[in-house]
């Protein structure tokens, strides 16, 4: 008989959290510190979503995302979580950039920028002051008709080199494009272009030990391998339960971390939304996915510091569809020395480009098989320019694509960074439409990453405390 | 509670959300965003915790009442005048 691993869950609960990425794991967490009982829901076999990583022979584990996050991830994750957890978070040591237009290193603060953008871009100080005052000052309420294009034509006109310096590190972070709002790039860079870049030390691994340990001692009841096949929603459009795994579970409301549309259209249905909503709702476009190559140097094997995180690229001038192409000329380099996890005497790179789901999921078994290998073949060729001596070294090598991050994440089209701008109102109105049905996840660029995924957690689970939460009394 | 009571509340909650500011010299006409580092995530913990303390509810709306002390203080008293102290 196979295993049940709903064992001794109860019949109800308050709040069911649909997928545990950030956004699923902090919205449990609050909610549970509020009092209400929740059941978080896991299809896959281990937590945190997109903040994951894994395990391979000789004992070596790559981590997915986890250089680098905005400062603001410290201050988040002391509210949020624990001190123990917000004490771990530590700066990167450096960023380099390597292409045919300049080659640096920045430490990802305001001043190096600024002293970047004045020094070897030869652009005026007050230019440079005025761009960074517009950026920090935007809102998401702001003209959303005005493109991260023509906010950088405004200020650098004609200058692609600083557009790409501007740009490289916010496409690897959030998959955003040059045609997407101007505020969205606004608010993103604002967060993460001023002080520096982060990540957790210990790895994502011990990361989302210390989360699932908080989240046991609030009370979460935690499950794993628990696939959501339906939200049960009453004629009179309120959220009553989940079926999962074959069981009904009743809950006074749904908070789902899983992908927008999914929530929706797969797990929801249709008929219990509005037109107007659904039309919305089926324009939403999805970010981009993105391939990865993980290599493993033999334990004890290394090579000298060179960077955190390195934005290679053999193209003229930032174009997105060369960065989505799987003719690649554009690769982002994570590089794990061993105090990323103290103790450790590894050494790794993770290799990542955005790609586009279409161009990997018609392949052929065959032609997939031998388009992985061509892809880790052609990312050690690069990677050799920097690591001369990589491939003495290498113990382990191997890639992922689209069609992995939709397998793992059950993402529409393995989208790797959530929805464009347009999700965020559609994320947003879903209680309006059914009561006691809640989304958080990576929607609208500025909600994604680590720390916009965990802050909209909070958001979003203030809402469902607002619904929840008994009349005031004696007012 | 009553306005000084009320203000306690806030400056306890304020602590808890920065804990690495001093609050002893707060000018309660000034908005909190100009004495201290305080964002809109932390506006929302405000809203939250008075939510749960107190179960006032304020809609998003309003959340501008709550940008100094002495607005907040004013939006709160007739809310919270029920309510009894946690001292």
């Amino acid at each position: 008989m196979p295993k049940d691993f709903l064992k001794n869950a109860r019949d109800s609960y308050d709040v069911v959290v649909i997928g545990s990425g950030l956004a699923g794991m902090t919205s449990a967490n609050i909610l549970a510190r509020a009092g209400y009982s929740v059941l978080l829901l896991e299809h896959h076999y281990q937590l945190g979503g997109m903040a994951t990583w894994f395990k391979r022979q000789n004992g070596h584990i790559f981590d997915i995302s986890l250089h680098g996050f905005p400062a603001g991830m410290i201050k988040s994750c002391r509210k949020y979580w624990t001190r123990e957890i917000a004490d771990s978070i530590v700066p990167l040591r450096g960023v380099r950039f390597e292409n045919p237009q300049f080659s640096l290193e920045t430490t990802f603060t305001r001043e190096d920028f600024t002293r970047i953008l004045i020094e070897e871009f030869g652009i005026a100080p007050e230019t440079v002051q005025r761009f960074f005052d517009t950026a920090r000052s935007m809102n998401f309420f702001d003209d959303q008709q005005k493109t991260t294009r023509e906010l950088f034509e405004e200020f650098f006109p004609g200058r692609d080199d600083v557009v790409r310096l501007l740009m490289e590190p916010i496409t690897y972070a959030n998959g955003s494009t040059l045609e997407d709002p101007a505020l969205t790039y606004g608010i993103v860079f604002s967060n993460f272009m001023q002080k520096g870049v982060y990540t957790f030390q210990g790895g994502t691994d011990l990361l989302v030990r210390q989360m699932r340990e908080e989240l046991e001692r609030n009370g979460v009841d935690l499950r794993i391998r628990c696939l959501v096949e339906q939200i049960e929603i009453s004629p009179d459009r309120r959220v009553t339960g989940v079926v999962v795994n074959g069981r009904r579970i009743g809950c006074r409301a749904v908070m789902s971390n899983a992908n927008l549309k999914s929530t929706i259209f797969r797990m929801a249905g249709e008929e219990h939304f509005d037109a107007k909503f659904l039309e919305e709702a089926r324009a939403i476009r999805l970010n981009n996915s993105s391939c990865q190559v993980y290599l493993a140097m033999k334990p004890g094997m290394g090579f000298d510091f060179c960077g955190d995180l390195l934005f290679h690229s053999e193209h003229r001038g930032f174009d997105i569809d060369a960065m989505l192409s799987r003719n690649i000329s554009s690769r982002t380099f994570s590089f794990y020395y061993p105090e990323t996890r103290p103790g450790s005497d590894r050494w790794l790179v993770v290799s990542s480009t955005n790609a586009s789901y279409d161009d990997w999921a018609s392949l052929s078994e065959e032609e997939y098989k031998r388009s992985k290998e061509e892809l880790c073949r052609s990312t050690i060729s690069c990677l050799e320019q920097y690591i001369p001596n990589l491939r003495d070294m290498l113990d382990h090598v191997e890639a992922s694509t689209p069609r992995t991050f939709e397998h793992y994440t059950r993402h529409w089209q393995g989208a790797s960074f959530g929805t464009k701008f347009e999700g965020l109102a559609v994320s947003k109105a879903l209680p309006e439409q059914v009561s006691g049905l809640f989304h958080a996840g990576s929607v609208g660029i500025i909600m994604s990453g680590w720390l916009g995924a965990v802050n909209y957690g909070v958001i979003v689970a203030n809402d469902v405390d607002k619904l929840l939460s008994p009349a005031a009394a004696g007012v | 509670m009553n306005p000084e009571e009320i203000r306690q509340v806030v400056l306890e909650i304020l602590e808890r959300i920065a804990p690495d500011e001093d609050l002893s010299e707060l000018d309660d006409s000034v908005p909190f965003r100009d004495q201290m580092e305080l964002d809109s995530m932390d506006f929302l913990d405000i809203v939250m915790e008075l939510r749960k303390q107190y179960r006032v509810q304020i809609p998003e709306e309003e959340y501008g009442h709550l940008v100094t002390m002495d607005s907040a203080v004013d939006y709160l008293t007739p809310r919270l005048k029920d309510a009894s102290s946690p001292a």
